[in-house]
């Protein structure tokens, strides 16, 4: 009797406690979650929304527009510019990303090794990735310059070429110089997120590989390409985004010449909306990257399904 | 014959790591050292390039024939001298660390809020904020620099400090909510179990518990914070105007450079100074820099 009363006393303030809980916690969670949902709803949701809308306006910068439909659309399509900058864009992200990856894995695959201050190249190398873009683009600049490059003097002094080479001033040339200054950049965030990929790759399964007689070739092509294709997917969806839109190292090397050779989507709706003043046709240009985008975000997307579905398929 | 000593050194050396010991050393050069150095040697030069420019007397500079350009015969600190009293160089180091540090404050207390209510108040709906919070990490800069420069107008704010510090967060708080819901993520749910049967409510959970068990993970974002804020580039060039409110990146590269004289020799300089808050900071918290990295990029 006693030991009852005992009982329905100790459990009362508990189930109190455990109801009060969980009537709180989405009053809670919403209350923990408001700030980052204001920033974001005013700061990101509003401008993306009324970047579309601008897109469908003929606002200039002093002068509110109106609706004007698909016009800036219609216009761009027909604007040799546009098309250009599209292909360019298009070149720009395909080459960079390849040769990003390629490099990226192969330097991933050499930190892998049993190195010496290992720790201390990863760190070193991760720089070009920590100096800011535009700072580091000014010493490439610099580096491409048509009189003082160091390119040119070392390539002259070692007989190669006998005049020096107008990095960014012929349209091939220049191309060739910007995704060169934006490889270099992203070759460390490749490298160094593929190798905690491969870090994570068990030694046992190399070791069964060479059992069953597998060559170098055929370990990296059946064990390390497979175990760390969904990393490959997530970082390279990532090196896409940030390559397609790229904006400043054409901001600081070229400006988008030599005629047009190097502009991208994002230089040119900045150079159309802001010096320019057509606000809503350079919000046209940049929201045309959406779909773009969006590829890329499905394509991460199929790649985390089968991160999980080799964990053993858990949610 | 020096061929059987290399070998038995590796072989000896071989149960250390892995099938390490089934390479030998010539190969590993051939493969490994050399095309790491060759790595190195690439991505390291321009920071040697950028520094050499940076003390190079302007005569030295131009005049290869008699100098050769790798290196400096007669080092100077008049480009620096310049850059620091002549320009708002000054002014804009400034502006950049205030906006930074705001900017990364805001951020970092915001993301905690967000991600620990994500991650373990667990809300209905707490999975699709999540997800959504992740996607918005996503969008670009380059596609909401015109719609948020009209908002920047029409708040009033065109011009100062506060349009960046609001603006950088849209960047900011996904990829540290993202990352810290990660880093929660590892925090065993009795720590807080126990807590709340001791009496705690949620805000004393998360002060006295969570947070000081996830001073790692707050170090993560809270670098990369301040490193993508301090890169920041495309927002400052839109929404400031007047030199003395320009951050480094936009004040180096649109006051340095007039017309046809490139300074080159303090262009370099404020690269550099404009890097080293940034590198140094790095070169503390390498570790934590890398993982947050790599965090926010597996999970």
């Amino acid at each position: 009797m006693s030991q009852t009363a005992q009982l329905v006393l100790r459990r009362a303030p508990r189930r109190g406690g455990f109801s009060r809980f969980i009537e709180n916690r989405n009053v809670l969670g919403l209350i923990f979650l408001l700030p980052a949902a204001a920033f974001l709803l005013i700061f990101l949701t509003y401008p993306l929304g009324l970047g579309v809308w601008l897109g469908f306006t003929d606002t200039q910068i002093g002068r509110a527009g109106s609706f004007v439909g698909l016009d800036n659309y219609r216009y761009l399509i027909g604007d040799n510019v546009f098309r250009l900058v599209v292909f360019n864009t298009i070149l720009y992200t395909v080459v960079a990303s390849v040769i990003k990856f390629a490099l990226g894995l192969w330097l991933a695959l050499i930190l892998n090794e049993k190195l010496p201050f290992k720790a201390f190249f990863r760190a070193i190398i991760l720089l070009p990735w920590v100096v800011p873009t535009v700072l580091s683009a000014i010493a490439f600049w610099w580096i491409y310059d048509a009189q003082f490059s160091i390119i040119s003097y070392s390539l002259i002094h070692l007989g190669l070429i006998d005049h020096p080479i107008n990095f960014l001033g012929d349209p091939t040339l220049a191309r060739g110089s910007v995704i060169a200054a934006n490889i270099w950049r992203g070759i460390p965030f490749v490298a160094i997120t593929l190798l905690a990929g491969l870090q994570t790759i068990s030694p046992s399964l190399y070791e069964a590989a060479t059992l069953d007689g597998a060559n170098g070739w055929q370990r990296f092509r059946h064990v390390t390409l497979p175990m760390l294709t969904p990393i490959i997917a997530v970082v390279m969806t990532f090196s896409v985004i940030f390559t397609f839109t790229d904006f400043q190292l054409i901001y600081v090397l070229t400006r988008g010449g030599p005629v047009n050779a190097t502009h991208l989507l994002a230089t040119l709706s900045f150079q159309r909306a802001i010096p320019g003043g057509h606000l809503g046709e350079g919000a046209a240009i940049a929201i045309s990257m959406i779909p773009f985008l969006l590829a890329a975000i499905m394509f991460s997307y199929f790649g985390m399904q089968r991160r999980r579905w080799q964990q053993g398929g858990r949610d | 014959m020096a061929q059987t000593t290399t070998s038995a050194v590796v072989a000896v050396r071989g149960d250390e790591g892995g099938m390490d010991y089934l390479t030998k050393l010539p190969r590993r050069v051939v493969t490994i050292y050399l095309p790491l150095a060759v790595f190195l040697f690439v991505l390291l030069f321009p920071f040697y390039w950028m520094t050499i420019t940076a003390i190079k007397p302007n005569h030295e500079l131009t005049d290869y024939q008699h100098f050769s350009p790798f290196w400096v015969v007669h080092p100077t600190l008049e480009h620096i001298k310049y850059l620091l009293f002549d320009t708002d160089y000054p002014a804009w180091l400034w502006n950049t660390m205030l906006v930074t540090v705001g900017s990364t404050v805001i951020s970092v207390i915001v993301s905690v809020l967000a991600a620990y209510s994500i991650e373990r108040l667990r809300f209905s709906g707490s999975r699709t904020v999540g997800l959504v919070i992740f996607l918005a990490y996503l969008v670009p800069p380059s596609i909401l620099f015109i719609p948020l420069a009209l908002m920047v107008f029409k708040l009033g704010l065109y011009d100062s400090e506060w349009a960046l510090i609001l603006t950088y967060p849209t960047f900011l708080i996904p990829f540290c909510t993202w990352l810290l819901m990660g880093y929660f993520r590892t925090i065993p749910f009795e720590l807080e179990e126990c807590a709340l049967m001791d009496g705690a409510n949620r805000w004393q959970i998360l002060a006295k518990v969570i947070l000081p068990l996830s001073v790692p993970g707050l170090i993560s974002a809270g670098i990369f914070a301040f490193t993508l804020s301090w890169n920041e580039f495309i927002y400052a060039l839109t929404f400031i105007q007047s030199s003395e409110n320009k951050t480094v990146p936009v004040g180096v590269l649109t006051e340095l450079v007039r017309s046809d004289v490139y300074e080159w020799g303090s262009l370099m300089a404020g690269a550099l100074f404009g890097s080293l808050p940034v590198v140094i900071l790095y070169s503390f918290f390498v570790d934590y820099y890398v993982s947050s990295m790599t965090g926010a990029v597996k999970e």
